[in-house]
């Protein structure tokens, strides 16, 4: 173990975070489950990279009064890759949403395993 | 007949996966690997974590030199004082670029399955109805006085992305929560007056291309070290930052018509 | 700066926009704009390619008015250019082979989304190929995948919706993966611009700081591609992706999409971490055993099928296991053997999918190798040119399969500890390779008594001639002259690092 893991307590956070939602993409079997377990992930990176941008007693990176000192703000980089990264991760859920929409109503299960073996059943 | 029924028989027995001894197993062992990978996994990022510098501090590798520049020079080299927005617009546009198609081949994925033809989209539109709920004066009371106020709200983002808190992404989703709302209290039919599906088009259209050739502008510019002839203004006034602004309309557009484009489809596959 | 050098630029930007603008095209047009743009993509990039062989300097490129790490910038050079004209040869090739497929499979008033998605995707893959930042990649491998997957589920049968969700579950993970490491990359170097982090990845291991978080995120980003890239345990999804997709995205997918992504571990590789201290970690060593294992599973599981679409599929997977091994075998000489299986495996996979469906077209459109029988008969072309792929995939000489296999051999003959175990997988890869290709070849030339099926003409499938035609001969000309490619693929790594 490192000597950082205290100070680094919102990026472990983060980790355990991103470990339940991997797992839960992984395990689950019903695929709105999954979908929030893919929710589960992305959020928690998000929430390491805006743990990555903080320092302690800065304030968002706006310019207030004209004040640009590189002192006054915190970094600007991590919250602009959050931002590029929520939007994907907006785009990623709104398709898996609309395929489970698809498997729904053509087999009335949302059991990924359950479609696969209804599919080997038609033979198809 | 028998026969079918003979063969129907097999097949249940052979994809019976409850009784499956095989595949219970397998799945035994998927679930039990998975989680001890998830454990292990997880054992991996915390020692990792403890490893990294400490969260907080300053004298970090990430508060380097393009940090301090992005702070520093931001306002005066790109105009918007909200810096985040004249990084990912102006530094780092390309990324933005990337990430407005991100939202575009998904509508497109997202019509690929769910747009339905006409025969069909009749269909569901008579199911639809009858779970509309008709008239609900409560609901449509609200709504109109509420729906303005989100799509004026959701303007102001937009048009405040360089000047503060916001953008086009934040803004184009309140104003597509606004016309979901606006959907949902009055139903298609008065939605169909101002939206349909080559309104959708049109404005994708005018929006993501006016994004790409504004942008390939000054990146050619840019590359090739010739002066652009893009206007900063002064920074803090409303018509400043370049193209920061026009840029954040653009998106703001996209995102709008894209969140009502996802309700519409995820409810009858169609405008 | 010479206008030659915008080309990377216009090109990507290009198959950017032509993808909005077959937004509001009719099918027709959308499909005249699809193929114009590929075209001209791989003009742009043959001239580039001309151009940098002529100045031997690779060059960057800056998008925007910002120098170095603080704005994006995109890169090319020798590898990058020959690698986007091959990409767009190849593409244009499966488009063309595969059209007369999709008036049957995809919804006509889906058409023109399909060719939206097309130029999407090889926006995609051009960006991913010359950029020089991390994050824009990140972004790009997300377009990849997205419009990946609308091109699998555009034939819309339950099998390919089901592929298609596998296909993201599994993508998603790696997707998730590579962005972790990606941010522990940043928070160690505080730089997104690939040539930044490799300066400040070499002064970290000059110093000894930060080593774990440095092999992991390394690890994680490697193990996110892998997975995108279907390494052998994480191909589930892959059979039934590219056996059911209609036969232009089976072909796209096999051959361009999962080598967009090898094509990024390669410059990660050399562009950010660097080859000698990627080569000092244990990933490489992991890398060597999946590849192995994908070799001889993969062809195992193409033994068993009895779909010969399928069974084209999971030979993929064998490809991919050897260039991984290649990468795991850790010299200069086993990378250019794996950018050559790039090559060769990408003209072959495309040339197997194009040639199936002419074989299955004369069938009844049943795949099963039963129904099969004497299908060469009833369509020469088509059976020609599966019995070109297939002895490409042997690794018969003349063909582009042969060279690749003898490149990995002098690769693995030159490392020590590799070369046993590597020689001996090559051999038995190979047996069973032609085991199932040769079992499919003469299956195809045997001849039946009573012909079930009617044969085809030459004039009515013209163009699907042609096209296996060109496919025949980039196989030959891969295979006969490979020395300069090879030298090309050398001078390129040269510029890499």
């Amino acid at each position: 173990m490192g000597p950082n893991l205290l100070a680094n307590y919102g990026e472990a956070v983060s980790a355990v975070l991103f470990c339940i939602g991997f797992t839960n993409l992984l395990l689950q079997n019903n695929l709105i489950k999954k979908i929030i377990g893919l929710n589960i992930m992305d959020s928690a990176i998000y929430l390491f990279l805006a743990e990555k941008g903080y320092i302690a007693g800065r304030v968002a990176p706006i310019v207030v009064d004209g004040v640009t000192s590189a002192e006054s703000y915190i970094n600007p980089i991590p919250s602009g890759l959050v931002l590029t990264g929520i939007v994907v991760s907006v785009s990623v859920t709104a398709l898996m949403l609309s395929l489970t929409i698809r498997l729904y109503t053509r087999y009335h299960t949302l059991d990924l395993d359950e479609i696969s073996t209804l599919l080997k059943k038609e033979g198809r | 007949m028998r026969h079918e029924k003979e063969r129907d028989a097999i097949l249940d027995k052979v994809y019976d996966s409850q009784r499956n001894v095989e595949m219970k197993i397998f799945r035994k062992l998927y679930h039990v690997t998975s989680i001890v990978f998830c454990l292990f996994l997880i054992a991996l990022l915390l020692v990792t974590i403890s490893w990294l510098p400490a969260s907080g501090t300053v004298e970090r590798p990430v508060n380097n030199e393009v940090s301090s520049r992005y702070i520093e020079k931001g306002l005066e080299e790109t105009g918007a004082i909200n810096i985040v927005a004249g990084m990912i617009l102006d530094y780092r546009a390309f990324d933005t670029l990337g990430e407005s198609h991100v939202l575009f081949v998904a509508t497109i994925t997202v019509l690929v399955l769910l747009r339905l033809n006409k025969t069909e989209k009749h269909e569901v539109e008579i199911n639809d109805r009858q779970f509309e709920p008709k008239n609900d004066t409560i609901l449509q009371f609200v709504a109109t006085f509420l729906v303005p106020i989100i799509i004026i709200f959701g303007i102001y983002i937009i048009l405040n992305g360089h000047l503060g808190p916001g953008g086009g992404f934040s803004g184009g989703a309140v104003i597509g929560a606004g016309l979901v709302l606006y959907l949902n209290a009055f139903g298609f039919a008065k939605t169909e007056r101002f939206f349909t599906e080559k309104t959708y088009k049109g404005v994708c259209f005018f929006s993501l291309s006016f994004y790409c050739l504004a942008k390939s502008y000054s990146f050619y510019t840019g590359a090739n070290h010739l002066h652009s002839v893009i206007p900063k203004g002064t920074p803090g006034a409303i018509l400043s930052s370049g193209l920061i602004l026009p840029l954040n309309i653009a998106v703001g557009l996209v995102v709008a018509c894209t969140i009502y484009a996802f309700y519409a489809m995820f409810r009858k596959g169609g405008f | 700066m010479n206008f030659i050098c915008n080309f990377p630029f216009f090109s990507i930007l290009l198959s950017l926009f032509s993808g909005t603008v077959c937004s509001i095209l009719p099918a027709k047009a959308a499909k005249a704009v699809n193929r114009i743009v590929i075209l001209t993509t791989g003009i742009l990039s043959a001239v580039l390619l001309v151009y940098l062989l002529d100045t031997g300097e690779s060059f960057i490129y800056r998008m925007g008015h910002f120098p170095a790490p603080w704005g994006n910038e995109i890169r090319a050079g020798v590898l990058e250019a020959g690698m986007a004209l091959f990409f767009c040869v190849i593409m244009y090739l499966s488009m063309a082979g595969g059209a007369h497929k999709l008036y049957g499979e995809v919804v006509e008033s889906k058409h023109n989304l399909y060719y939206i998605l097309v130029n999407l995707l090889l926006s995609s893959l051009l960006a991913l190929i010359y950029t020089n930042d991390m994050f824009t990649a990140y972004v790009f491998v997300e377009i990849n995948t997205i419009s990946a997957c609308g091109l699998i589920m555009i034939r819309q049968v339950g099998r390919t919706i089901e592929a298609a969700v596998r296909y993201m579950i599994m993508s998603l993970l790696g997707s998730g993966l590579l962005l972790f490491g990606l941010c522990i990359m940043y928070d160690l170097t505080g730089h997104l611009l690939m040539s930044n982090i490799k300066e400040s990845v070499s002064l970290l291991v000059v110093t000894g700081e930060y080593q774990i978080p440095l092999i992991v995120s390394v690890a994680l980003m490697c193990i996110g591609l892998c997975i995108k890239s279907a390494l052998f345990p994480f191909h589930a999804w892959l059979p039934d992706a590219y056996g059911y997709s209609t036969v232009s995205s089976a072909a796209i997918l096999s051959s361009l999409v999962s080598k967009g992504y090898i094509f990024l571990l390669i410059k990660m590789i050399y562009r950010v971490i660097g080859f000698d201290i990627f080569n000092s970690t244990r990933i490489i060593d992991m890398l060597f055993v999946f590849g192995l294992m994908g070799m001889i599973f993969g062809s195992l599981s193409a033994i068993k099928e009895n779909d010969i679409r399928r069974m084209i599929a999971f030979s993929s997977v064998a490809q991919i296991g050897y260039i991984y091994m290649g990468f795991g075998i850790g010299t200069q000489t086993g990378m250019v053997a794996s950018i050559f299986h790039i090559l060769s495996h990408a003209a072959t996979k495309s040339l197997l999918f194009i040639a199936a469906i002419g074989l299955t077209d004369v069938s009844g459109g049943s795949r099963r190798f039963v129904d099969l029988t004497g299908a060469a008969y009833r369509n020469k072309w088509a059976g020609v040119a599966f019995t070109v792929g297939s002895l490409s995939m042997v690794g018969v000489p003349l063909f582009s399969g042969f060279i690749s296999k003898l490149l990995f051999a002098q690769a693995a003959v030159q490392v020590e500890g590799k070369m046993l175990a590597s020689l001996i997988v090559l051999g038995i890869s190979t047996v069973l390779n032609a085991i199932y290709f040769m079992k499919t070849v003469i299956r195809i030339y045997t001849s039946t008594q009573e012909d079930a099926y009617a044969g085809i003409t030459f004039k009515s499938m013209k163009a699907y001639a042609v096209v296996l035609l060109f496919f025949i001969l980039l196989n030959v000309i891969l295979g006969v002259s490979s020395q300069p490619i090879v030298d090309m693929i050398e001078q390129g790594l040269v510029m890499f690092a």
